[in-house]
C-alpha cells in the first residue's frame, strides 16, 4: 500500500528543523503545520503578509483582517509580525524563508515543477508559487505519485521525464516526498530514491514513474 | 490641500472609461468594498485593473466583472471566481498573470520611479519565454500571447553565483483605490493585520491615489511612528459607510470546554 495523506504529512513534518521559517502551500502542505515534530520550533510565513501565523482561530473568534494565502481565517502567535506584499516577497525573493513545501500536478527528474494551469481548461494563476519556488533555498513537493481518475483509480504518473503542463519554475525541486517514496533531486545529477513506502517495492515504484531515477545505496523504508 | 471629501462618489467623480486602476486586497481582505460600490453605480467601462485577485463571483471587484465595466486584468490569482474564468476563456476579458511577487515588486518599481528590474522568478517558464494567453477568441481559441522577456545572467548578491534573471516592468495607474484602517487628514495612513497586502506600494503607484478608511482622525492623532503610508501618497480620503468586510473561508477549531 502506498502512504495514507496523513502518512505523507508525518514525513514531510520530519524534514523541519528548529528555527526554520517556512512557507506552506495549499492542500497537504498546510497540513504540515499539524505534525511539527516535538523540541522543533518553527515560524510559518504566509505570502500575503505575516510571520507566526498560528492555529485556526475559536469558532466566532475569526477576524476577516487575518487570513492565511489560501484566504482561511487564522491566529497570530505571540511575536507575529505583519508586512506588505513587496515585504513578503522581498523575505521569499532574497532567501530569507529557509523551506518552501507545496503541491504540484508535475515533477520531472530534472526537479521542474508544473502546479499552476492546464491550459484551456484549468485557468487560477500562479500566486506565489512561482516566486517561492524561485527564491527558497529549499523547496519540498508533497503529492500524490499518480494522478487519479474521477473514480479513484490510479492513473497516470505525475513524476514525469519531462513536464508536459506550463511550468512553475525550472530545475528547483530539492526534495519529493509522495505516497510511494522520498526523492532527491540534484542539479546535474537528477533524481534518487532514498525511501520507499513500506509495502512497495523498488519495481513497484518504477512502474508508476514515468522519469528515471537511481535508487541511493542506503534505501531504506519509510518510518512510519 | 482638504484631502477628505464628503462620498465615495465625489471621490471618484473623473475617474473615466478606460482608465487604469490599482486596487488593494488579497481575496476578500482588504478591499475598498465602498469605492469599488461607487465605481459600480458610476457605470464606468472598459477598466484595466491591476489587482492581486479579482474577488468572487458577487464580492470585491468581481462586482465590476460581473457589470462588463472591466476590460483586463493584471493579477496573480484568479481561482475564485468562476464568472473570471468564463469571460477569459471567450474572450471577453483580457488578463495578464504575473507571479505574485513580481507583481508586488512591479508595483512599488512603478511607484518609485524604477522602469524595470531582473527577478529570477518565471525564469524559464512562460512568464520568461512568453506565450502565456492575453486573450482568448469567442471560439475558446487564444488569440494573443505574451512576449518573450529579456534575460540576463547575473551574480545573485546573496550567494555570489551566477544565475539567469528576467526582466519585469514597473507599473504605475490613473488611480489607485484601496481601504485603510485608520487615517489622519493628511492621509497618514495605518492598516490592520494582513489586510494591508498590496496597499501600501499601490498608493505609490498611481497619479490619484484614493483612500476609504474605517476610521478617520485628527492630524496629529497618529504617532508617527506607526505609520504605514505617509500622507503625501494620498490624494483623496473617505470615511466607509459600509464596514462590509468579507471572510472567504471560515476555518475555525472547536473551543475547548472548561473541564468540568
Amino acid at each position: 500500500m502506498p502512504l495514507t495523506r496523513d502518512q505523507i504529512v508525518a514525513r514531510a513534518a520530519r524534514e523541519l528543523r528548529d528555527g526554520y521559517t517556512v512557507n506552506l502551500g495549499i492542500g497537504i502542505p498546510t497540513l504540515v503545520a499539524n505534525a511539527v515534530p516535538a523540541g522543533v520550533d518553527i515560524v510559518l510565513q504566509s505570502e500575503n503578509g505575516m510571520l507566526g501565523v498560528g492555529p485556526f482561530p475559536y469558532e466566532g473568534d475569526e477576524d476577516p483582517d487575518l487570513i492565511n494565502a489560501g484566504k482561511q481565517t487564522i491566529t497570530a502567535l505571540p511575536g507575529a509580525s505583519f508586512f506588505s506584499s513587496a515585504d513578503s516577497f522581498g523575505m521569499i525573493r532574497g532567501g530569507h524563508v529557509d523551506l518552501t513545501i507545496l503541491g504540484a500536478m508535475q515533477v520531472s527528474g530534472r526537479g521542474d515543477i508544473a502546479n499552476w494551469m492546464i491550459p484551456g481548461k484549468m485557468v487560477k494563476g500562479m500566486g506565489g508559487a512561482m516566486d517561492l519556488v524561485a527564491g527558497s533555498p529549499r523547496v519540498i513537493v508533497t503529492m500524490e505519485h499518480c494522478a487519479r481518475s474521477a473514480e479513484g483509480a490510479k492513473g497516470e504518473p505525475k513524476v514525469v521525464a519531462e513536464c508536459t503542463l506550463p511550468l512553475t519554475g525550472k530545475a528547483c525541486v530539492d526534495l519529493l516526498i509522495t505516497d510511494y517514496g522520498v526523492f532527491s533531486i540534484e542539479r546535474g545529477v537528477g533524481m534518487t530514491l532514498l525511501e520507499h513506502a513500506p509495502d512497495l517495492s523498488v519495481d513497484d515504484i518504477r512502474k508508476g514513474t514515468g522519469a528515471a531515477f537511481a535508487v541511493s545505496p542506503s534505501l531504506k523504508p519509510i518510518a512510519i | 490641500m482638504k484631502k477628505l471629501l464628503g462620498s465615495a462618489k465625489d471621490a471618484l467623480a473623473d475617474v473615466d472609461d478606460g482608465a487604469v486602476l490599482m486596487v488593494g486586497g488579497f481575496g476578500l481582505c482588504g478591499n475598498p468594498e465602498n469605492l469599488i460600490a461607487a465605481l459600480h453605480q458610476r457605470g464606468t467601462r472598459g477598466l484595466t485593473l491591476i489587482s492581486n485577485n479579482c474577488g468572487t463571483t458577487d464580492k470585491g471587484l468581481g462586482v465590476l466583472l460581473a457589470a462588463g465595466q472591466v476590460k483586463k486584468m493584471v493579477s496573480s490569482y484568479v481561482g475564485e471566481n468562476k464568472e473570471f474564468e468564463r469571460r477569459y476563456l471567450t474572450g471577453e476579458l483580457d488578463v495578464e498573470l504575473n507571479p505574485q511577487g513580481t507583481l508586488a515588486e512591479r508595483i512599488r518599481a512603478g511607484g518609485a520611479g524604477i522602469p524595470a528590474f531582473f527577478t529570477a522568478t518565471g525564469v524559464g517558464t512562460a512568464v520568461s519565454e512568453g506565450g502565456l494567453p492575453l486573450r482568448y477568441k469567442k471560439d475558446g481559441s487564444v488569440d494573443v500571447v505574451s512576449a518573450k522577456k529579456e534575460t540576463r545572467v547575473l551574480v545573485d548578491p546573496r550567494s555570489g553565483r551566477e544565475r539567469t534573471y528576467v526582466q519585469e516592468t514597473g507599473l504605475f495607474a490613473d488611480f489607485c483605490l484601496v481601504r485603510a484602517h485608520t487615517a489622519d487628514e493628511s492621509g497618514n495612513l495605518i492598516f490592520r493585520k494582513t489586510a494591508r497586502n498590496f496597499s501600501p506600494m499601490m498608493c505609490t503607484a498611481a497619479r490619484v491615489t484614493v483612500v476609504e478608511a474605517e476610521n478617520i482622525v485628527p492630524v496629529g492623532a497618529l504617532d508617527p511612528d506607526q505609520i504605514h503610508v505617509p500622507g503625501i501618497y494620498v490624494g483623496r480620503l473617505v470615511l466607509v459607510t459600509s464596514r462590509a468586510n468579507w471572510i472567504e473561508q471560515k476555518t475555525t477549531r472547536p473551543r475547548p470546554t472548561p473541564a468540568a
